[in-house]
């Protein structure tokens, strides 16, 4: 975060950190004191932009082609950083003849199967990798290694690190030229086509970022949700990647791509993982066919030809085993691997809600969480929830996810009647930061212990409690069970120590993470780094990149060492993983030879005379790795990694401008438009992103989207995004007076053209309606919104914050944003669209009671909409007319999957 | 000083008094005492020097980090007979340096906010209103509630006849409020059970 100040500019990019990361923000206000340029790409004028050099407002859903313009402009300008190009990343190295870019397939990359919406990715490997084997050989095959949510986030793997390369970047075949035929298109004039951003405006933001990276300047990207949000998220941060490499920005000081996240632990809930998809420390969790037993399962998460520190997987899973089922992991039993239940498929929070539907999910535990206003499509959520057996709701205060049974916009509607939901809610109530013990992770993978300061009131318990007492309980009830399904839960270690008050020490709990030896001399002992760990069974830890957090048996994570007592990187705060570093793949802010680009941007170095790395950080490389060290051929792991290969958890070392495996939507960011739309795209027949997951259903439908029919019913697009005195869904923020004073009730930002095309009034009321419902929100008529031209056609955007929601006992409440998005996913990490849609709106309140659904079935009727609106994942051919199963409007059920259109 | 407030032995009491008044009138002050735009020392009110901060008289000063967004800016929260009566950004934090917007400002309120709930509250199956619960009764229930969901719902094997070894009668949101630990415990205890539907905001 401090980093930030040391940056010569710095491109804020869906993202409102002003508002959004308010006290981080004075990082950025240090830099501009110094000089530095700040410019922010964003559809509204928001706290960020007021203080920003340069406002360049675009349409929401474009940012793939901006970047794209970007990249073009450092292209063919020849401003690319060329040492550091040709040395730290792919550029050079050879792709397979077989690849097919999306201008030479009609919008899609080789590969793709219309059938199943999905690629083979094999064409988009490197040259000279083994070939594809069949997933049916029972063998690991490089696809699935490759695979989207099952890659975990070990990275994509490589079957080794001999890449073929042309060091003049001339080939045809090699990276830096697909690139630069893939970037043709994306000129100032396409930018301004799709984007809405006028070439000179465009070109200014070019030179400030080229200007400013080199040997001697660096520029910094910041992004957040706005990014993250959409059916092509990942791609917009491939596309942020691209130019930092191009530009030598990334692993050196004030460069970067920084992702602001936006709650206290979600780095370490995505470390420490509370998702379905992973283990500790980016390991994933086994699926179902391809990861029979261990041996399996660690083929599968690297290649022991590979460089890099993945190759240590085994002894990363081993320690992590040891650490869940102690002295019942041997090496004769897997060390229990078989213990861990293996998935079939998506199994991610969306999924689970449409499963709650089909009443094959019984029992929900919400966690500090709000779904029922803070995921997208909310009622969804909500009639989800009604359907199960039992809801256990762990909180601060009566969120509505709580009391929907009671309260809910649908109690309202006569979708829901209070009398028949079977559903059993225990509302347990939460401790706060304050009566707990423990660490958050912040969004710079930093460690901060908090320690606890009073006792929690009441009922009143944190979630260690909760859970250790009940896994107790469980166990103490199974004690007796023979079964076999029953034995990874009473092998489980679960004997952490307690207080007088039951509460278990969460001291206990970061030491098991970061693990200890539990033989030979040092048995007991914690271990200090995370090489330490052993494939042999003789240690334990339940994160390897956290292990190091109790180096020398010291908590490091409750270091407080006040800054100024320290250098700007203060290291000695709080501990960040691995080992400490501060800033990632930071070898590469040091040139081949291992000397600092620049004084002025000297960061690590090598020291000759001492033979080992060294500077202001913690190296982010093998510390005795000279810059001169060239592996024998055929090494792998660490030791494959050459002196001048930065990027140590890459199977090649270099930083991937194009990535040959790991994602599931192509291996080069290319602009699709949003699956909601009223533009048509600009650059590809293909709409939107071909591999989005859709769901055909009856309650889940979408407004259709150019060049679709009647897209024109919803002309306009809105985004949505957060206030500084709000958090989130509201839980944190809704039951204080003062923030709840602060930001009392929701509205919504429109332009003074909108405004006087749709007769709002500032001040009154609007109604904004999506294929799923209507909303009200009162009218903000601001020139802080500029209509812009696109495509030839004047887009309107709609601004709605989305921390209010209906029922529940807030004392501010008010209808909420995300129940106009409908369930559309990124198709590499199953996150929602909720950044961006399109609506209508009209002036005045919305219909009550049934009415309102008679309202969104008006709309139904006058778009013609059923399950299949907008849900073509293949954009068909004009005038082609696809094969439907009977179709009934938005009655019709679930659909299978398109027919290939051509 | 000026003679006239000092408090030296006059006789006249009532005079004394008149003119130390008259001597403190804020316009007074204001041209006395180096604050023509009276914006300084000369608004200082008799009430406000009699005032002492909050923090002065904690019993304690514990540190702690802002629960709400991932800058995770330093907090200092004051404690005094076992409440806590303020938080304050923490001036030794490298990141925030004793900064708070107005969330970590306002989250004393969210440890004392009276609308907070702090009692177990229990909706029974068709029920119409909140009823209370003994904490422990109720976990006693939710676990037999798991077992049950759990033994009804348990898959051996995939319809390929591929071990899977779990339940999908079971799942959770929610993670990225909480503490590490606590993420830690609940990864494991799923996974032990076989449940593996467990989400958190990172996927939203
Ligand atoms: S004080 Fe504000 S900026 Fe700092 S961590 Fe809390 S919410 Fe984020």
């Amino acid at each position: 975060m401090q980093d930030l100040q040391n940056s010569d500019c710095i491109v804020i990019q869906g993202s409102n950190m002003a508002e959004c990361h308010p006290v981080g923000f004075q990082w950025v206000m240090q830099a501009k004191a110094r000089g530095a340029t700040i410019i922010h790409v964003d559809p509204r004028f928001t706290r960020t932009t007021a203080v920003a050099d340069m406002h360049v407002p675009l349409r929401a859903g474009s940012d793939i082609a901006f970047l794209g313009g970007i990249v073009n402009y450092i292209l063919s300008n020849e401003k690319y950083f060329r040492d550091y190009v040709l040395a730290y990343t792919n550029a050079a190295t050879m792709l397979r003849e077989d690849f097919r870019d999306v201008d030479e397939v009609d919008g899609v990359f080789s590969g793709y199967d219309p059938e199943t919406g999905t690629y083979d990715t094999s064409t988009w490997n490197y040259q000279g990798m083994p070939a594809q084997e069949s997933a049916a050989s029972g063998e690991e095959s490089r696809s699935e290694r490759a695979a989207g949510h099952e890659m975990g986030g070990h990275g994509a793997s490589l079957e080794h690190g001999r890449v073929r390369r042309d060091e003049t970047l001339t080939d045809p075949r090699c990276v830096f030229q697909v690139l630069k035929r893939h970037y043709a298109r994306y000129t100032p004039e396409m930018v301004q086509e799709a984007c809405g951003v006028p070439p000179e405006q465009f070109l200014k933001v070019c030179e400030a970022v080229t200007a400013n990276s080199g040997r001697d300047r660096t520029t910094a990207w910041v992004y957040s949700v706005g990014w993250t949000h959409h059916s092509v998220g990942v791609q917009y941060i491939r596309g942020a990647a691209i130019i930092q490499l191009l530009l030598g920005n990334i692993g050196r000081p004030g460069g970067g791509i920084m992702a602001l996240r936006g709650h206290a632990s979600i780095q370490g809930s995505t470390d420490i993982p509370t998702l379905f998809n992973l283990l500790p420390g980016y390991l994933p969790m086994p699926k179902v066919g391809e990861h029979g037993d261990l041996r399996h399962y660690l083929a599968t998460i690297s290649s022991p030809d590979q460089k890099g520190f993945w190759t240590e997987a085994d002894s990363y899973t081993v320690s992590l085993l040891k650490s869940f089922w102690g002295d019942a992991a041997t090496a004769d039993n897997d060390y229990c691997f078989d213990y861990l239940p293996r998935l079939t498929g998506d199994h991610g929070t969306y999924q689970t809600v449409m499963d709650m539907l089909e009443d094959t999910v019984e029992g929900y535990f919400l966690l500090g969480q709000n779904p029922a206003v803070g995921s997208a499509h909310g009622k969804m959520q909500r009639l989800a929830m009604a359907h199960l057996k039992w809801l256990v709701i762990k909180d601060l205060n009566m969120i509505e996810s709580a009391s929907f049974w009671k309260d809910s916009p649908e109690i309202d509607t006569g979708e829901l009647v209070t009398k028949d939901i079977g559903t059993e809610v225990f509302f347990f109530p939460a401790a706060s930061h304050v009566e707990k013990d423990g660490t958050f992770t912040q969004t710079q993978r930093m460690l901060q212990w908090h320690h606890k300061a009073v006792e929690p009131p009441g009922d009143c318990r944190s979630d260690l409690h909760f859970f250790f007492q009940l896994g107790r309980k469980l166990r103490e009830r199974l004690a007796r069970s023979t079964l076999d399904r029953d034995r990874p839960l009473l092998d489980l270690t679960w004997d952490y120590p307690v207080d007088d008050k039951g509460e278990p020490s969460a001291d206990a709990i970061l030491r098991e993470i970061n693990g200890f030896h539990l033989s030979g001399e040092k048995a007991g002992q914690p271990m200090s780094s995370f090489t330490e760990m052993k494939a042999d069974g003789s240690t334990s830890g339940g994160c390897w990149i956290y292990t190091g957090v109790y180096a020398d048996g010291v908590n490091q994570s409750a270091r407080r060492k006040p800054g100024r007592e320290q250098s700007w990187v203060a290291p000695e705060w709080g501990w960040a993983w691995p080992a400490n570093r501060r800033t990632l793949y930071n070898r590469a802010s040091a040139d081949p030879d291992g000397k600092p680009w620049s004084e002025r941007k000297a960061y690590v170095w090598w020291d000759e005379p001492a033979g080992r790395w060294t500077g202001h950080d913690v190296p982010d490389f093998p510390v005795d790795t000279a810059p001169s060290y060239r592996p024998p051929q055929g090494t792998g792991g660490p030791k494959g990694l050459a002196g001048d290969d930065p990027f140590i958890m890459q199977g090649d070392g270099k930083g991937w401008l194009y990535a040959p495996t790991g994602l599931l939507d192509g291996p080069l960011p290319a602009h699709y438009e949003p699956h909601e739309s009223p533009v048509d795209n600009p650059f590809y027949r293909q709409q939107a992103n071909p591999t989005r997951q859709v769901f055909r259903r009856k309650d889940n439908l979408s407004n259709p989207s150019a060049p679709e029919a009647h897209w024109e019913v919803f002309p306009f697009v809105f985004t949505t995004y957060r206030l500084t005195e709000h958090h989130t869904a509201g839980g944190m923020s809704r039951w204080l007076p003062y923030l709840s004073e602060l930001q009392p009730e929701f509205f919504c930002e429109v332009s003074p053209e909108l405004a006087a095309e749709r007769g709002l009034q500032h001040g009154g009321w609007a109604t904004v309606v999506t294929a799923r419902t209507a909303i009200e929100a009162r009218v903000l008529v601001t020139d802080r919104m500029v209509p812009l031209r696109v495509g030839g056609k004047t887009v309107h955007q709609i601004g709605l914050p989305y921390h209010w929601g209906v029922g529940g006992n807030a004392l501010v409440t008010g209808d909420s944003a995300n129940d106009l998005f409908g369930v559309t996913l990124d198709p590499n990490v199953h996150i929602q669209e909720s950044k961006v849609a399109s609506c209508d709106i009209r002036s005045g309140r919305r219909p009550t009671g049934p009415a309102l659904l008679e309202y969104v079935k008006d709309y139904h009727r006058r778009a013609g909409i059923t399950i299949y609106t907008g849900n073509d994942q293949r954009t068909p051919m004009p005038g082609v007319r696809l094969t439907r199963p009977e179709q009934d409007g938005a009655e019709g059920e679930t659909g299978p999957r398109q027919g290939d259109p051509s | 000083m000026h003679h006239g407030t000092s408090s030296g032995g006059t006789p006249d009491g009532a005079r004394r008094s008149l003119r130390s008044t008259l001597l403190s009138w804020p316009v007074i002050r204001q041209y006395t005492q180096g604050d023509p735009l009276g914006r300084g020392a000369a608004a200082v009110s008799a009430h406000t020097k009699a005032c002492t901060a909050r923090t002065t008289t904690a019993d304690r000063v514990v540190q702690s980090v802002c629960p709400y967004c991932a800058v995770g800016c330093g907090q200092r929260v004051f404690v005094k007979d076992e409440k806590v009566i303020q938080i304050e950004g923490d001036p030794d934090s490298p990141v925030s340096r004793g900064r708070l917007c107005p969330k970590g400002s306002a989250s004393e309120q969210l440890v004392n906010s009276p609308g907070r709930q702090t009692a177990m509250l229990y909706r029974r199956p068709y029920g119409t209103e909140w009823e209370s619960l003994d904490l422990e009764t109720a976990t006693d229930m939710l676990v037999e509630k798991i077992l049950d969901t759990r033994e009804r719902t348990w898959q051996e094997h995939d319809d390929q006849g591929n071990r899977v070894r779990r339940t999908l009668g079971i799942a959770g949101l929610g993670g990225a409020t909480l503490d590490n630990e606590e993420n830690y415990l609940i990864k494991k205890l799923f996974t032990a059970m076989g449940a593996i539907q467990i989400e958190n905001q990172a996927r939203i």
